[in-house]
């Protein structure tokens, strides 16, 4: 049998047992997790410690395992969506938004221009409310818990907007197939504005408390590095594969929703250490509020959904009113509508990486298989690898940086 | 004995011991309105006026909460590490200066619990053994996150004595004498030792964050990597104790700062209110002055923990070592060459 099938703890008795008899030194054993406030979620890690340097580590994955990919086996695609707000719920359109494409990617569903512009917004939105918790929740673990509060309440305002446009906040369920549920409400336009005028100025203010702070420097920069090749070679992907110096972007590779007709730039980092991840998503803010500005003052007026009455609710009034419309909305709401027996991936450049979604189709009103590609499972296998021969308080800044998210690692 | 004395005494004591209690209870709430204003929040503000009646409410909460108590083999010594931090945490005050002298009923009173001449020495004697109270507090809990808390603590309260300690010798150069008061006394006016000894000022701050265990040094609690540290197991009015001995010393702290560094009690004109007010209200003016210093330092340390992130353990140690306490000798020579230069016995 392979060692590695041991468990942890078995393995590490063994080492202790051999390094006591080495040099007379004592190694223990430190859980954290799966409650400890710096894990953001639950998983666990099983550390091998030499006083405060790691020696060995192991992560524990499964602790909030819902059968995702099961569940979306027995649902109709319309209630998939809410099992994708809660993988990465920090950023939870964009997993909406991904899951409609890849819905409308297999059964061919033109979306109209201002319905993918007001997808990229929102989706923009979404990567800004990600960064700003990853980012200043890193702050929280290095201990300066003030720039988290100050750059939160716009979080807050973003929800706001999220509010506005569908009436939910951190799980949002956010759209329909072919595009959004309403049009935006100019009120929905107004807090957007305000936003994208309130929340630069503070943003710098954070930028400017943490990015050239010596302790700050100190504490991430040569922390939990990886290099461009290992990086790549365990899947990375999103900020954690650009901070590696990869500029690899979903956004601009694969252009979706549109994302062609915009001009922004993919910020890079160099060393793939804290720092840089820091300072990726640090610019990843500036770039997705330019995006926003564009996508804004370019907005086309027009239909904000797809023509497809197959797929796409008619209006209520309609429904009472109308025998056609009330059969369409029927037969949508129990989910039977024509599916192609098809096979697609569609990727999106979620809050912290390349969110996939791998469809098969076998003609039924539920998908035959459905993957999702989960960035943080990935970053998650890589940790123990990045934090090797490290201080147990570095341990916290990487998994903090990773942004490892526990609904999205066990999905 | 003349029970005069004893009479004066026991106020003095007993007056100095509620303004450590006080000002420790209201450092909490102080804290949390600077945390409050700094992060653009409002703070508490539901218990009394403006949050004014929050510490006692915090008390009341604490000692009205279950004490737990983790299994261990050495529940004396979990119950005692509590106890010790707090009682040093309170006992350094008895030798602060905080004023010159009152006339009352035509006796002369000094502003003093208690006058004695290695003051200093006994204000870091006690402050060393406040460590104590942690190690054994975190050791007893009987937890690894407690244990890693215990032997950082330990580490870095060692290593900052020592840099501490050399600070103070340079000081002690140009002093001439231990004794709090005598210090005091001589920085009369404007001729505060900062402005004498800046170097050695700034690395007894930044050793007092250290000792304090206040951000970024506060290692030992961090709660981001160990849980609150020490304190892990501890609940009800025992974690009260070790929260209430950490504002009681920063308060402690702030005060030794004030004294030896911003001329204590006096201020500019000191001299002159004393010739034209009496002696009477130029102290106690003087005492409202050291006190508004103290208030300083303490307002000083809660903006430096909501500004800035803590250090890592090998870093906050190369500090110590390799920073400060070369620092601290070069700051010894320095204030001795300036001493025989003004002396003319250079050369």
């Amino acid at each position: 049998m392979s060692d590695l099938l041991l468990p942890p703890e078995l393995r590490y008795a063994e080492i202790i047992e051999a390094r006591k008899n080495e040099d007379g030194s004592e190694l223990s054993i430190l859980n954290l997790g799966p409650t400890h406030p710096a894990t953001h979620g639950i998983f666990q890690n099983i550390l091998l410690m030499d006083g405060e340097r790691i020696i060995d580590g192991e992560g524990t994955v499964g602790y909030i395992h819902r059968a995702f990919e099961k569940i979306a086996e027995n649902r109709p695609f319309y209630q998939i969506t809410p099992l994708t707000d809660r993988m990465n719920y920090c950023s939870a359109p964009i997993n909406n938004m991904g899951w409609w494409m890849t819905v409308e990617k297999a059964l061919g569903i033109e979306v109209p221009k201002r319905a993918q512009y007001l997808r990229v917004i929102v989706m923009e939105l979404a990567r800004i409310a990600d960064h700003i918790i990853c980012n200043s929740v890193l702050g929280v673990d290095t201990g300066a818990l003030t720039g988290f509060l100050y750059v939160f309440q716009y979080r807050e305002k973003i929800y706001e907007i999220y509010e506005e446009i569908c009436g939910a906040r951190l799980t949002t369920n956010m759209g329909r197939l072919g595009g959004f549920e309403r049009d935006w409400s100019p009120l929905a336009f107004e807090k957007l504005n305000q936003l994208l005028e309130e929340f630069p100025p503070i943003w710098k203010d954070f930028e400017d408390l943490l990015t050239r702070n010596r302790i700050f420097m100190d504490r991430t920069i040569d922390v939990g590095p990886i290099s461009a090749e290992k990086a790549i070679s365990y899947g990375f992907t999103g900020p954690n594969l650009r901070a590696a110096g990869i500029d690899y972007d979903i956004r601009v590779m694969q252009p979706y929703s549109s994302y062609e007709d915009f001009e922004f730039n993919i910020p890079v980092g160099q060393s793939g250490d804290t720092y840089d991840r820091f300072c990726v998503r640090n610019a990843e803010v500036w770039e997705s509020l330019s995006i926003i500005k564009q996508a804004l003052a370019k907005l086309p007026e027009g239909p904000y959904h797809a023509d497809v009455p197959d797929y796409y609710l008619p209006p209520k009034d309609e429904v009472y009113h109308n025998m056609e419309a009330l059969i369409y909305h029927f037969k949508i709401v129990m989910g039977e509508v024509p599916v192609p027996v098809t096979e697609v991936y569609h990727a999106v450049e979620g809050g912290n990486g390349e969110l996939g979604f791998y469809l098969t189709t076998d003609g039924s009103r539920t998908p035959y298989r459905l993957h999702f590609r989960r960035p943080c499972f990935i970053y998650y296998q890589a940790f123990n690898d990045m934090v090797k021969g490290q201080m147990l308080s570095d341990a916290i800044a990487t998994l903090s940086s990773l942004n490892v998210i526990a609904g999205e690692l066990d999905a | 004995m003349d029970t005069a004395i004893i009479i004066e005494k026991s106020v003095l004591i007993v007056a100095v011991f509620a303004l450590t209690m006080l000002m420790a209870m209201y450092a909490t709430l102080a804290e949390r309105k600077v945390a409050a204003w700094l992060q653009d929040r409002i703070g508490p503000n539901r218990a009394g006026k403006g949050g004014i009646l929050q510490p006692l409410a915090d008390g009341l909460k604490l000692f009205s909460k279950e004490e737990f108590l983790p299994d261990t083999p050495n529940k004396f010594l979990f119950v005692a590490g509590p106890a010790i931090s707090m009682s040093v945490a309170l006992m350094t005050s008895a030798v602060i200066p905080w004023g010159d002298k009152l006339e009352i009923a035509g006796r002369t009173v000094i502003m003093q619990a208690t006058d004695i001449d290695v003051a200093l020495l006994y204000v870091f004697g006690v402050l060393s053994v406040g460590v104590y109270g942690i190690m054994i507090g975190a050791w007893a809990s009987n937890n690894k996150f407690s244990l890693m808390s215990a032997m950082r603590a330990s580490s870095q309260m060692i290593s900052y004595e020592v840099a501490m300690g050399l600070s103070i010798i340079a000081l002690l150069m140009m002093t001439g004498t231990l004794s709090l008061r005598e210090i005091a006394a001589q920085q009369s006016g404007m001729n505060w030792n900062v402005f004498y000894q800046p170097v050695g000022f700034l690395i007894f701050l930044v050793c007092s964050f250290a000792e304090t265990n206040r951000t970024p040094f506060d290692l030992a609690e961090c709660e981001a990597e160990l849980i609150g540290g020490y304190h892990t197991e501890y609940s009800s009015m025992r974690m009260g104790f070790y929260l209430f001995a950490e504002y009681a010393s920063m308060f402690i702290s702030s005060t030794i700062l004030a004294v030896l560094y911003f001329g204590a009690y006096n201020y500019p004109g000191m001299q002159w209110a004393v010739e034209n007010w009496g002696v009477n209200v130029a102290n106690i003016i003087g005492f409202l002055a050291l006190f508004a210093k103290l208030c300083f330092f303490i307002f000083f340390y809660m903006w430096v923990r909501w500004t800035i992130p803590r250090f890592r353990y090998d870093q906050l140690m190369r500090l110590g070592w390799q920073m400060l306490i070369p620092l601290a000798i070069a700051n010894i020579f320095v204030t001795a060459i300036c001493i025989l230069w003004s002396d003319g016995n250079l050369f």
